[in-house]
Protein backbone atom coordinates (compact mmCIF):
# COMPACT_ATOMS: atom_id res chain seq x y z
CA UNK A 1 0.00 0.00 0.00
CA UNK A 2 1.32 3.61 -1.04
CA UNK A 3 0.93 6.34 1.30
CA UNK A 4 -1.27 8.04 -1.62
CA UNK A 5 -3.35 4.94 -1.12
CA UNK A 6 -3.41 4.79 2.29
CA UNK A 7 -4.79 8.08 2.98
CA UNK A 8 -7.29 7.95 -0.44
CA UNK A 9 -8.63 4.89 2.24
CA UNK A 10 -8.31 7.22 5.22
CA UNK A 11 -10.11 10.34 3.67
CA UNK A 12 -13.27 8.22 2.09
CA UNK A 13 -13.58 6.70 5.57
CA UNK A 14 -13.24 10.06 7.42
CA UNK A 15 -16.25 11.31 4.43
CA UNK A 16 -18.90 8.81 5.40
CA UNK A 17 -17.80 9.69 9.54
CA UNK A 18 -18.58 13.62 8.52
CA UNK A 19 -19.60 14.47 5.22
CA UNK A 20 -19.77 18.06 5.74
CA UNK A 21 -16.09 18.08 5.60
CA UNK A 22 -14.51 18.43 2.09
CA UNK A 23 -11.20 16.11 2.30
CA UNK A 24 -9.19 18.54 0.46
CA UNK A 25 -9.42 21.08 3.06
CA UNK A 26 -8.02 19.21 5.79
CA UNK A 27 -4.60 19.65 6.98
CA UNK A 28 -2.95 16.16 7.11
CA UNK A 29 -0.04 17.32 9.81
CA UNK A 30 -2.95 18.88 12.16
CA UNK A 31 -4.58 17.11 14.74
CA UNK A 32 -7.60 16.07 13.40
CA UNK A 33 -9.86 16.82 16.63
CA UNK A 34 -8.62 20.25 16.52
CA UNK A 35 -9.67 20.76 12.71
CA UNK A 36 -12.78 19.05 12.74
CA UNK A 37 -16.04 18.56 14.88
CA UNK A 38 -15.60 15.08 15.62
CA UNK A 39 -16.15 13.86 19.05
CA UNK A 40 -14.96 10.51 20.85
CA UNK A 41 -17.25 8.12 18.96
CA UNK A 42 -16.70 9.35 15.30
CA UNK A 43 -13.47 9.00 16.10
CA UNK A 44 -13.47 5.44 16.81
CA UNK A 45 -16.03 4.86 13.81
CA UNK A 46 -13.36 6.27 11.52
CA UNK A 47 -11.18 4.08 12.93
CA UNK A 48 -13.20 0.77 12.75
CA UNK A 49 -14.12 2.19 8.87
CA UNK A 50 -10.50 2.09 8.32
CA UNK A 51 -10.04 -1.23 9.66
CA UNK A 52 -13.18 -2.91 7.98
CA UNK A 53 -11.65 -0.95 4.69
CA UNK A 54 -7.86 -2.71 5.30
CA UNK A 55 -8.31 -5.55 7.46
CA UNK A 56 -5.83 -3.85 10.00
CA UNK A 57 -5.87 -3.62 13.34
CA UNK A 58 -5.71 -0.64 15.39
CA UNK A 59 -3.98 -1.30 18.67
CA UNK A 60 -4.48 0.79 21.70
CA UNK A 61 -0.93 1.50 21.89
CA UNK A 62 -0.91 2.66 18.05
CA UNK A 63 -3.99 4.91 19.00
CA UNK A 64 -2.41 8.18 18.79
CA UNK A 65 -0.59 7.98 15.27
CA UNK A 66 -4.56 8.34 14.23
CA UNK A 67 -4.50 12.05 15.60
CA UNK A 68 -3.24 13.15 11.98
CA UNK A 69 -4.06 11.90 8.41
CA UNK A 70 -0.06 11.35 8.34
CA UNK A 71 0.46 9.69 11.07
CA UNK A 72 -2.34 6.89 10.14
CA UNK A 73 -0.81 6.35 6.72
CA UNK A 74 2.25 5.72 8.30
CA UNK A 75 0.79 3.58 10.50
CA UNK A 76 -0.83 1.59 7.78
CA UNK A 77 1.64 1.77 4.87
CA UNK A 78 4.31 -0.02 8.01
CA UNK A 79 1.20 -2.35 8.42
CA UNK A 80 -0.37 -3.22 5.39
CA UNK A 81 0.26 -6.70 4.25
CA UNK B 1 -58.10 -8.59 18.87
CA UNK B 2 -55.64 -6.31 19.35
CA UNK B 3 -55.74 -2.39 18.47
CA UNK B 4 -52.67 -1.31 17.13
CA UNK B 5 -52.11 2.14 18.01
CA UNK B 6 -49.30 5.22 17.13
CA UNK B 7 -47.58 4.91 20.34
CA UNK B 8 -46.11 8.40 22.09
CA UNK B 9 -42.93 9.45 19.75
CA UNK B 10 -41.70 11.30 23.22
CA UNK B 11 -42.53 14.30 25.69
CA UNK B 12 -44.03 17.49 23.34
CA UNK B 13 -44.24 14.79 20.14
CA UNK B 14 -48.24 14.12 19.39
CA UNK B 15 -48.28 13.67 15.99
CA UNK B 16 -46.35 11.72 12.98
CA UNK B 17 -47.02 11.02 9.42
CA UNK B 18 -47.02 7.31 8.43
CA UNK B 19 -44.30 6.40 5.86
CA UNK B 20 -43.97 2.99 5.53
CA UNK B 21 -45.74 -0.55 6.59
CA UNK B 22 -42.83 -3.21 6.91
CA UNK B 23 -45.50 -6.12 7.80
CA UNK B 24 -48.81 -6.51 5.78
CA UNK B 25 -51.69 -8.50 6.35
CA UNK B 26 -51.68 -11.94 7.21
CA UNK B 27 -48.02 -11.67 8.83
CA UNK B 28 -46.93 -12.67 11.95
CA UNK B 29 -45.59 -9.88 13.88
CA UNK B 30 -43.20 -10.54 17.48
CA UNK B 31 -43.03 -8.63 20.50
CA UNK B 32 -40.75 -5.61 19.84
CA UNK B 33 -40.64 -5.64 15.96
CA UNK B 34 -40.27 -3.17 13.93
CA UNK B 35 -43.67 -3.05 12.59
CA UNK B 36 -43.81 0.65 10.71
CA UNK B 37 -41.85 3.80 10.22
CA UNK B 38 -43.47 7.37 11.32
CA UNK B 39 -41.77 10.69 10.49
CA UNK B 40 -41.57 12.97 13.01
CA UNK B 41 -40.18 16.08 13.65
CA UNK B 42 -37.50 14.36 15.21
CA UNK B 43 -36.89 11.94 11.87
CA UNK B 44 -37.90 8.54 11.08
CA UNK B 45 -38.94 6.62 13.86
CA UNK B 46 -39.09 3.03 13.83
CA UNK B 47 -42.45 1.95 15.28
CA UNK B 48 -42.18 -1.15 16.94
CA UNK B 49 -45.21 -3.66 18.29
CA UNK B 50 -45.23 -4.82 21.87
CA UNK B 51 -47.72 -7.91 21.36
CA UNK B 52 -47.07 -11.06 19.26
CA UNK B 53 -49.97 -11.76 16.55
CA UNK B 54 -50.98 -12.01 13.27
CA UNK B 55 -51.63 -8.60 11.32
CA UNK B 56 -55.63 -8.52 10.76
CA UNK B 57 -55.60 -5.39 8.99
CA UNK B 58 -53.58 -2.26 8.18
CA UNK B 59 -55.83 1.01 9.29
CA UNK B 60 -53.93 3.41 7.55
CA UNK B 61 -52.15 3.92 4.66
CA UNK B 62 -48.60 5.60 4.09
CA UNK B 63 -49.40 9.35 2.95
CA UNK B 64 -49.00 12.96 4.11
CA UNK B 65 -51.78 12.86 6.94
CA UNK B 66 -50.59 13.83 10.58
CA UNK B 67 -51.89 10.91 12.82
CA UNK B 68 -52.22 11.90 16.29
CA UNK B 69 -50.68 9.85 18.86
CA UNK B 70 -52.77 7.28 19.63
CA UNK B 71 -54.52 7.17 16.54
CA UNK B 72 -55.30 3.17 15.47
CA UNK B 73 -53.16 1.95 12.83
CA UNK B 74 -54.05 -1.90 12.62
CA UNK B 75 -55.48 -4.32 14.12
CA UNK B 76 -53.87 -7.59 15.34
CA UNK B 77 -55.30 -10.87 15.88
CA UNK B 78 -53.84 -12.95 19.33
CA UNK B 79 -51.76 -15.89 18.30
CA UNK B 80 -54.83 -17.83 19.99
CA UNK B 81 -57.54 -16.44 18.70
CA UNK B 82 -57.98 -18.57 15.23
CA UNK B 83 -59.15 -16.62 12.18
CA UNK B 84 -60.47 -13.15 11.65
CA UNK B 85 -63.70 -12.45 13.59
CA UNK B 86 -66.71 -10.86 12.13
CA UNK B 87 -66.68 -7.07 14.46
CA UNK B 88 -67.93 -4.99 11.82
CA UNK B 89 -69.56 -2.40 14.05
CA UNK B 90 -72.65 -0.88 13.36
CA UNK B 91 -76.00 0.35 14.81
CA UNK B 92 -77.11 4.23 15.02
CA UNK B 93 -74.42 5.06 17.51
CA UNK B 94 -71.28 4.02 15.30
CA UNK B 95 -73.66 5.45 12.19
CA UNK B 96 -74.40 8.52 13.95
CA UNK B 97 -70.26 9.37 14.86
CA UNK B 98 -69.18 8.27 11.38
CA UNK B 99 -65.78 9.25 12.57
CA UNK B 100 -65.67 6.66 15.20
CA UNK B 101 -65.72 3.85 12.41
CA UNK B 102 -62.04 4.91 11.42
CA UNK B 103 -61.19 3.58 14.71
CA UNK B 104 -62.55 0.61 14.92
CA UNK B 105 -63.06 -1.03 11.47
CA UNK B 106 -61.33 -2.15 8.41
CA UNK B 107 -60.83 0.83 6.13
CA UNK B 108 -58.59 -0.40 3.43
CA UNK B 109 -60.35 -0.61 0.18
CA UNK B 110 -58.13 -3.51 -1.03
CA UNK B 111 -56.60 -3.17 -4.61
CA UNK B 112 -59.27 -1.84 -6.04
CA UNK B 113 -58.21 -0.37 -9.69
CA UNK B 114 -60.88 1.40 -11.10
CA UNK B 115 -62.20 4.67 -8.59
CA UNK B 116 -65.79 3.81 -8.00
CA UNK B 117 -67.83 6.37 -7.38
CA UNK B 118 -70.18 5.05 -4.33
CA UNK B 119 -73.23 6.96 -3.10
CA UNK B 120 -75.65 6.53 -0.15
CA UNK B 121 -79.45 6.79 -0.79
CA UNK B 122 -79.41 10.83 -0.87
CA UNK B 123 -77.23 11.77 -3.58
CA UNK B 124 -73.81 13.58 -2.97
CA UNK B 125 -71.26 11.94 -0.81
CA UNK B 126 -72.04 12.09 2.82
CA UNK B 127 -69.05 13.42 4.58
CA UNK B 128 -68.18 14.97 8.10
CA UNK B 129 -66.73 18.32 8.25
CA UNK B 130 -63.49 16.62 9.33
CA UNK B 131 -63.30 14.57 6.28
CA UNK B 132 -64.06 17.28 3.93
CA UNK B 133 -61.06 19.14 5.54
CA UNK B 134 -58.84 16.25 5.25
CA UNK B 135 -60.21 15.98 1.75
CA UNK B 136 -59.54 19.49 0.78
CA UNK B 137 -56.02 19.42 2.16
CA UNK B 138 -55.13 16.72 0.14
CA UNK B 139 -56.33 17.53 -3.18
CA UNK B 140 -59.10 14.45 -3.21
CA UNK B 141 -62.26 15.27 -5.27
CA UNK B 142 -64.92 13.82 -3.05
CA UNK B 143 -67.24 12.95 -6.07
CA UNK B 144 -64.16 10.48 -6.73
CA UNK B 145 -63.69 8.71 -3.33
CA UNK B 146 -65.03 4.93 -2.84
CA UNK B 147 -66.79 5.33 -0.03
CA UNK B 148 -66.58 2.37 2.12
CA UNK B 149 -68.88 3.69 5.37
CA UNK B 150 -72.27 2.43 6.15
CA UNK B 151 -74.99 4.30 4.21
CA UNK B 152 -71.73 5.27 2.28
CA UNK B 153 -70.41 7.91 4.38
CA UNK B 154 -66.79 8.73 3.42
CA UNK B 155 -64.13 7.78 6.14
CA UNK B 156 -60.90 9.51 6.46
CA UNK B 157 -58.96 6.28 5.39
CA UNK B 158 -61.19 6.53 2.26
CA UNK B 159 -59.58 9.81 1.38
CA UNK B 160 -56.52 9.23 2.31
CA UNK B 161 -56.90 5.56 -0.27
CA UNK B 162 -57.62 7.94 -2.81
CA UNK B 163 -54.58 10.08 -2.40
CA UNK B 164 -52.77 7.18 -2.52
CA UNK B 165 -54.44 5.69 -5.38
CA UNK B 166 -53.99 8.71 -7.74
CA UNK B 167 -49.85 8.72 -6.43
CA UNK B 168 -49.83 5.12 -7.98
CA UNK B 169 -47.71 5.07 -10.43
CA UNK B 170 -45.34 8.36 -9.36
CA UNK B 171 -42.21 7.40 -7.20
CA UNK B 172 -42.78 6.18 -3.87
CA UNK B 173 -40.83 8.66 -1.29
CA UNK B 174 -42.05 9.61 1.52
CA UNK B 175 -42.90 12.98 2.40
CA UNK B 176 -39.44 14.72 3.53
CA UNK B 177 -38.17 13.16 0.15
CA UNK B 178 -41.20 15.23 -2.06
CA UNK B 179 -40.26 18.31 -0.05
CA UNK B 180 -36.71 18.28 -0.47
CA UNK B 181 -36.85 17.19 -4.08
CA UNK B 182 -39.63 20.01 -4.91
CA UNK B 183 -36.90 22.78 -2.82
CA UNK B 184 -33.85 21.34 -4.90
CA UNK B 185 -35.62 20.66 -8.04
CA UNK B 186 -34.40 16.59 -7.89
CA UNK B 187 -36.57 14.63 -10.28
CA UNK B 188 -37.40 11.60 -7.83
CA UNK B 189 -37.85 9.36 -11.21
CA UNK B 190 -33.80 9.97 -11.52
CA UNK B 191 -33.53 8.79 -7.78
CA UNK B 192 -33.30 4.93 -7.60
CA UNK B 193 -34.46 4.21 -3.48
CA UNK B 194 -31.67 2.13 -1.63
CA UNK B 195 -34.04 0.18 0.65
CA UNK B 196 -35.66 -2.93 -0.33
CA UNK B 197 -39.01 -1.80 -0.20
CA UNK B 198 -38.21 0.85 -2.77
CA UNK B 199 -39.43 3.89 -0.89
CA UNK B 200 -37.31 6.59 -1.38
CA UNK B 201 -36.22 8.66 1.71
CA UNK B 202 -35.11 12.11 2.40
CA UNK B 203 -31.45 10.24 3.19
CA UNK B 204 -30.92 9.63 0.07
CA UNK B 205 -31.47 12.82 -1.48
CA UNK B 206 -29.75 14.85 1.47
CA UNK B 207 -26.90 12.45 3.18
CA UNK B 208 -24.75 9.29 2.69
CA UNK B 209 -27.47 6.39 3.94
CA UNK B 210 -25.76 4.87 7.32
CA UNK B 211 -23.65 1.94 6.02
CA UNK B 212 -23.36 2.61 2.79
CA UNK B 213 -19.78 3.91 1.49
CA UNK B 214 -19.81 7.69 0.90
CA UNK B 215 -17.86 8.84 -2.21
CA UNK B 216 -16.09 11.90 -1.87
CA UNK B 217 -16.82 15.23 -3.27
CA UNK B 218 -16.86 15.12 -6.94
CA UNK B 219 -14.02 17.21 -7.46
CA UNK B 220 -11.73 14.79 -5.52
CA UNK B 221 -13.04 10.78 -6.83
CA UNK B 222 -11.75 9.76 -10.16
CA UNK B 223 -14.42 8.68 -12.33
CA UNK B 224 -15.98 5.35 -11.94
CA UNK B 225 -13.58 4.74 -9.09
CA UNK B 226 -16.43 3.76 -6.21
CA UNK B 227 -20.04 3.55 -6.42
CA UNK B 228 -21.71 6.46 -4.84
CA UNK B 229 -24.16 6.76 -2.36
CA UNK B 230 -26.87 7.67 -4.24
CA UNK B 231 -27.41 5.54 -7.54
CA UNK B 232 -29.12 8.15 -9.85
CA UNK B 233 -30.02 8.22 -13.21
CA UNK B 234 -28.76 12.32 -13.96
CA UNK B 235 -26.34 14.05 -11.61
CA UNK B 236 -28.60 15.45 -8.39
CA UNK B 237 -28.04 18.78 -7.13
CA UNK B 238 -25.27 19.42 -5.16
CA UNK B 239 -24.94 17.86 -1.57
CA UNK B 240 -25.98 20.59 1.00
CA UNK B 241 -26.77 20.15 4.67
CA UNK B 242 -29.51 18.79 5.55
CA UNK B 243 -33.23 19.96 4.51
CA UNK B 244 -33.92 23.72 6.16
CA UNK B 245 -37.34 22.12 7.02
CA UNK B 246 -36.08 19.04 9.04
CA UNK B 247 -33.68 21.02 11.03
CA UNK B 248 -36.53 23.57 11.51
CA UNK B 249 -39.09 20.97 12.75
CA UNK B 250 -36.68 19.32 15.03
CA UNK B 251 -35.70 23.19 16.46
CA UNK B 252 -39.21 23.37 17.34
CA UNK B 253 -39.48 20.08 18.78
CA UNK B 254 -36.46 21.13 21.09
CA UNK B 255 -37.67 24.90 21.93
CA UNK B 256 -41.43 23.14 23.04
CA UNK B 257 -39.40 20.86 25.07
CA UNK B 258 -36.85 23.09 26.71
CA UNK B 259 -39.45 26.02 27.08
CA UNK B 260 -41.62 23.42 29.20
CA UNK B 261 -38.80 22.04 31.21
CA UNK B 262 -38.01 26.05 31.92
CA UNK B 263 -41.61 26.78 32.74
CA UNK B 264 -42.92 24.25 34.53
CA UNK B 265 -39.46 22.70 36.36
CA UNK B 266 -37.99 23.99 39.69
CA UNK B 267 -34.22 22.52 38.68
CA UNK B 268 -31.72 22.10 41.14
CA UNK B 269 -27.90 21.60 39.93
CA UNK B 270 -25.12 20.10 41.97
CA UNK B 271 -21.71 18.78 40.76
CA UNK B 272 -18.58 17.43 41.96
CA UNK B 273 -15.11 16.08 40.66
CA UNK B 274 -14.34 12.45 39.85
CA UNK B 275 -11.29 11.18 39.96
CA UNK B 276 -11.19 9.31 37.03
CA UNK B 277 -7.35 7.84 37.76
CA UNK B 278 -8.57 4.52 38.54
CA UNK B 279 -11.10 4.02 35.85
CA UNK B 280 -9.00 5.61 32.97
CA UNK B 281 -5.90 3.21 34.02
CA UNK B 282 -7.92 0.24 34.11
CA UNK B 283 -9.66 1.28 30.46
CA UNK B 284 -6.33 1.78 28.92
CA UNK B 285 -5.19 -1.74 29.98
CA UNK B 286 -8.37 -3.03 28.85
CA UNK B 287 -8.56 -1.85 25.66
CA UNK B 288 -4.84 -2.69 25.23
CA UNK B 289 -5.81 -6.26 25.06
CA UNK B 290 -8.92 -6.09 23.03
CA UNK B 291 -8.91 -5.56 19.06
CA UNK B 292 -9.96 -2.01 17.53
CA UNK B 293 -13.68 -3.64 17.22
CA UNK B 294 -14.40 -4.37 20.80
CA UNK B 295 -12.66 -0.95 22.21
CA UNK B 296 -14.29 0.83 25.06
CA UNK B 297 -14.86 4.69 25.60
CA UNK B 298 -14.77 6.61 28.39
CA UNK B 299 -18.45 7.17 28.33
CA UNK B 300 -19.66 3.82 28.42
CA UNK B 301 -18.26 3.84 31.95
CA UNK B 302 -19.74 6.88 32.82
CA UNK B 303 -22.97 5.96 31.41
CA UNK B 304 -22.75 2.44 33.60
CA UNK B 305 -22.10 4.35 37.06
CA UNK B 306 -24.62 6.30 36.52
CA UNK B 307 -27.63 3.87 35.79
CA UNK B 308 -26.04 1.78 38.88
CA UNK B 309 -26.24 4.91 40.99
CA UNK B 310 -29.90 5.31 40.33
CA UNK B 311 -30.63 2.19 42.27
CA UNK B 312 -29.25 3.79 44.64
CA UNK B 313 -31.16 7.25 44.99
CA UNK B 314 -33.91 5.56 42.71
CA UNK B 315 -36.54 8.72 43.05
CA UNK B 316 -33.99 10.72 40.21
CA UNK B 317 -35.04 8.33 37.81
CA UNK B 318 -38.82 8.11 36.42
CA UNK B 319 -41.46 10.90 35.21
CA UNK B 320 -43.36 14.12 36.30
CA UNK B 321 -47.08 13.57 35.16
CA UNK B 322 -50.78 14.40 36.52
CA UNK B 323 -48.78 16.51 39.06
CA UNK B 324 -47.27 13.28 40.38
CA UNK B 325 -43.49 11.70 40.50
CA UNK B 326 -43.97 8.34 39.04
CA UNK B 327 -40.60 6.44 39.58
CA UNK B 328 -39.73 3.95 37.30
CA UNK B 329 -38.30 0.36 38.18
CA UNK B 330 -36.79 0.20 34.85
CA UNK B 331 -33.65 2.46 34.29
CA UNK B 332 -33.52 3.51 30.87
CA UNK B 333 -30.56 6.02 29.78
CA UNK B 334 -31.56 8.63 27.51
CA UNK B 335 -28.15 9.80 26.08
CA UNK B 336 -28.06 12.74 24.27
CA UNK B 337 -26.83 13.26 20.47
CA UNK B 338 -26.12 16.08 19.02
CA UNK B 339 -26.31 15.56 15.26
CA UNK B 340 -24.31 17.01 12.68
CA UNK B 341 -25.54 20.16 11.65
CA UNK B 342 -27.35 21.66 14.29
CA UNK B 343 -29.77 19.65 16.58
CA UNK B 344 -29.95 17.04 19.33
CA UNK B 345 -31.80 13.67 20.12
CA UNK B 346 -31.95 12.04 23.52
CA UNK B 347 -33.32 8.33 22.71
CA UNK B 348 -32.93 5.79 25.29
CA UNK B 349 -31.01 2.80 25.97
CA UNK B 350 -33.11 0.26 27.69
CA UNK B 351 -32.05 -1.41 31.00
CA UNK B 352 -28.87 -0.06 31.24
CA UNK B 353 -27.86 -1.03 34.43
CA UNK B 354 -28.32 -4.56 33.57
CA UNK B 355 -26.10 -4.77 30.69
CA UNK B 356 -22.42 -5.43 30.77
CA UNK B 357 -19.54 -2.95 29.37
CA UNK B 358 -19.46 -4.71 26.43
CA UNK B 359 -23.13 -4.76 25.56
CA UNK B 360 -23.22 -1.08 26.55
CA UNK B 361 -21.32 0.18 24.38
CA UNK B 362 -22.38 -1.64 21.62
CA UNK B 363 -26.18 -0.10 22.38
CA UNK B 364 -23.92 3.10 22.49
CA UNK B 365 -22.65 2.74 18.95
CA UNK B 366 -25.81 1.70 17.24
CA UNK B 367 -28.04 4.23 18.81
CA UNK B 368 -25.57 6.95 17.94
CA UNK B 369 -25.19 5.90 14.49
CA UNK B 370 -29.14 5.63 13.59
CA UNK B 371 -29.71 8.79 15.69
CA UNK B 372 -27.47 10.69 13.35
CA UNK B 373 -28.98 8.77 10.24
CA UNK B 374 -32.34 10.35 11.65
CA UNK B 375 -34.00 7.03 12.43
CA UNK B 376 -35.07 5.95 16.21
CA UNK B 377 -37.45 3.63 17.12
CA UNK B 378 -40.58 5.20 18.80
CA UNK B 379 -39.48 3.19 22.34
CA UNK B 380 -36.15 4.61 22.12
CA UNK B 381 -37.84 7.76 21.78
CA UNK B 382 -41.09 7.48 24.61
CA UNK B 383 -39.32 6.11 27.53
CA UNK B 384 -36.21 7.50 28.67
CA UNK B 385 -36.47 7.56 32.66
CA UNK B 386 -33.48 10.10 32.57
CA UNK B 387 -30.89 11.59 30.33
CA UNK B 388 -26.97 11.93 30.57
CA UNK B 389 -25.53 14.17 28.27
CA UNK B 390 -21.70 14.45 27.68
CA UNK B 391 -20.03 17.33 26.17
CA UNK B 392 -16.86 16.39 26.92
CA UNK B 393 -15.59 15.86 23.56
CA UNK B 394 -16.51 19.39 22.84
CA UNK B 395 -13.68 20.88 25.34
CA UNK B 396 -16.27 21.85 28.24
CA UNK B 397 -15.45 21.08 31.56
CA UNK B 398 -18.64 21.41 33.38
CA UNK B 399 -22.52 21.07 32.75
CA UNK B 400 -25.57 22.59 33.78
CA UNK B 401 -28.12 20.56 31.72
CA UNK B 402 -31.76 21.44 31.11
CA UNK B 403 -33.96 18.48 32.34
CA UNK B 404 -35.86 16.89 29.19
CA UNK B 405 -39.77 17.20 30.53
CA UNK B 406 -41.47 14.41 31.75
CA UNK B 407 -38.04 13.39 33.14
CA UNK B 408 -36.93 14.72 36.61
CA UNK B 409 -33.04 14.41 36.07
CA UNK B 410 -30.59 14.99 33.68
CA UNK B 411 -26.88 13.91 33.91
CA UNK B 412 -23.82 15.80 32.52
CA UNK B 413 -20.10 14.63 32.33
CA UNK B 414 -17.60 17.56 30.76
CA UNK B 415 -14.12 16.84 29.43
CA UNK B 416 -11.76 14.15 31.02
CA UNK B 417 -8.29 15.91 31.60
CA UNK B 418 -5.86 15.53 33.90
CA UNK B 419 -5.97 18.08 36.93
CA UNK B 420 -3.79 18.07 40.23
CA UNK B 421 -5.52 16.04 42.78
CA UNK B 422 -5.03 15.17 46.17
CA UNK B 423 -4.81 11.71 47.46
CA UNK B 424 -3.28 10.70 50.73
CA UNK B 425 -2.23 13.79 51.71
CA UNK B 426 0.04 13.61 48.24
CA UNK B 427 -0.47 15.68 45.46
CA UNK B 428 -0.85 13.39 41.85
CA UNK B 429 -2.01 14.19 38.80
CA UNK B 430 -5.10 12.49 37.45
CA UNK B 431 -7.63 12.61 34.61
CA UNK B 432 -10.48 13.95 36.44
CA UNK B 433 -14.05 14.59 35.16
CA UNK B 434 -16.77 16.85 36.23
CA UNK B 435 -20.51 15.20 36.67
CA UNK B 436 -23.26 17.24 37.96
CA UNK B 437 -26.98 16.96 38.27
CA UNK B 438 -29.84 18.69 37.28
CA UNK B 439 -33.04 17.60 38.97
CA UNK B 440 -36.72 18.34 39.63
CA UNK B 441 -37.17 19.69 43.24
CA UNK B 442 -40.43 18.39 43.06
CA UNK B 443 -39.54 15.21 43.22
CA UNK B 444 -35.85 15.37 45.20
CA UNK B 445 -34.02 17.89 47.32
CA UNK B 446 -30.29 18.61 46.88
CA UNK B 447 -29.35 16.07 50.05
CA UNK B 448 -30.69 13.13 47.65
CA UNK B 449 -28.95 14.14 44.45
CA UNK B 450 -25.74 14.54 46.19
CA UNK B 451 -26.41 10.92 47.55
CA UNK B 452 -26.49 10.24 43.83
CA UNK B 453 -23.56 12.13 42.50
CA UNK B 454 -21.68 10.24 45.81
CA UNK B 455 -22.42 6.86 45.02
CA UNK B 456 -21.83 7.90 41.19
CA UNK B 457 -17.98 9.04 42.58
CA UNK B 458 -17.31 5.23 44.67
CA UNK B 459 -18.77 4.03 41.28
CA UNK B 460 -16.18 5.23 39.40
CA UNK B 461 -13.32 4.11 41.62
CA UNK B 462 -14.07 0.52 40.90
CA UNK B 463 -14.51 0.27 37.49
CA UNK B 464 -13.49 -3.46 37.21
CA UNK B 465 -16.97 -3.78 39.01
CA UNK B 466 -19.17 -1.76 36.37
Amino acid sequence: MTSDDAKRIILDVLSEIAPEVDPATVDHSVDLTEQLDLDSMDYLSWMLGIHEATGIDIPQRDVSLFLTIEGAAAFLTAHAA
Amino acid sequence: MIEFRLPSLGADMDEGMLVAWLVSPGDTVRRGQVVAEVESDKGIIEVECWEDGVVEDLLVTPGPTRLPVGFPLARLRTLDEGTAEEDTPSGPAAAARPEALVAAAPVWPGDEQTIVRHRGPSGPPRVTPPVRHLAHQLGVDLDHVLATGDDGVVRRADIIAARSQAEAGRPRATPMARRVARERGIDLDSILPVRNDGIITSAELTAPAAGVRAAPPPKSRPVGHEVPPVVVKSPPAPQEAPATDKMAAMRAAIARSMARSKREIPHYYLATHVDLGRAMQWLEDENGGRPITRRLLPAVLLLKATALALREVPELNGHWSDDAHHPSADIHLGVAVSLRGGGLVAPAIHHADRLDLDELMEALRDLVGRARTWRIRSSEMSDPTITVTNLGDRGVETTFPVIIPPQVAIVGFGKIADQAVVVDGMIGVHPVVHASLAADHRVTDGHRGGLFLDALVQLLQEPQNL
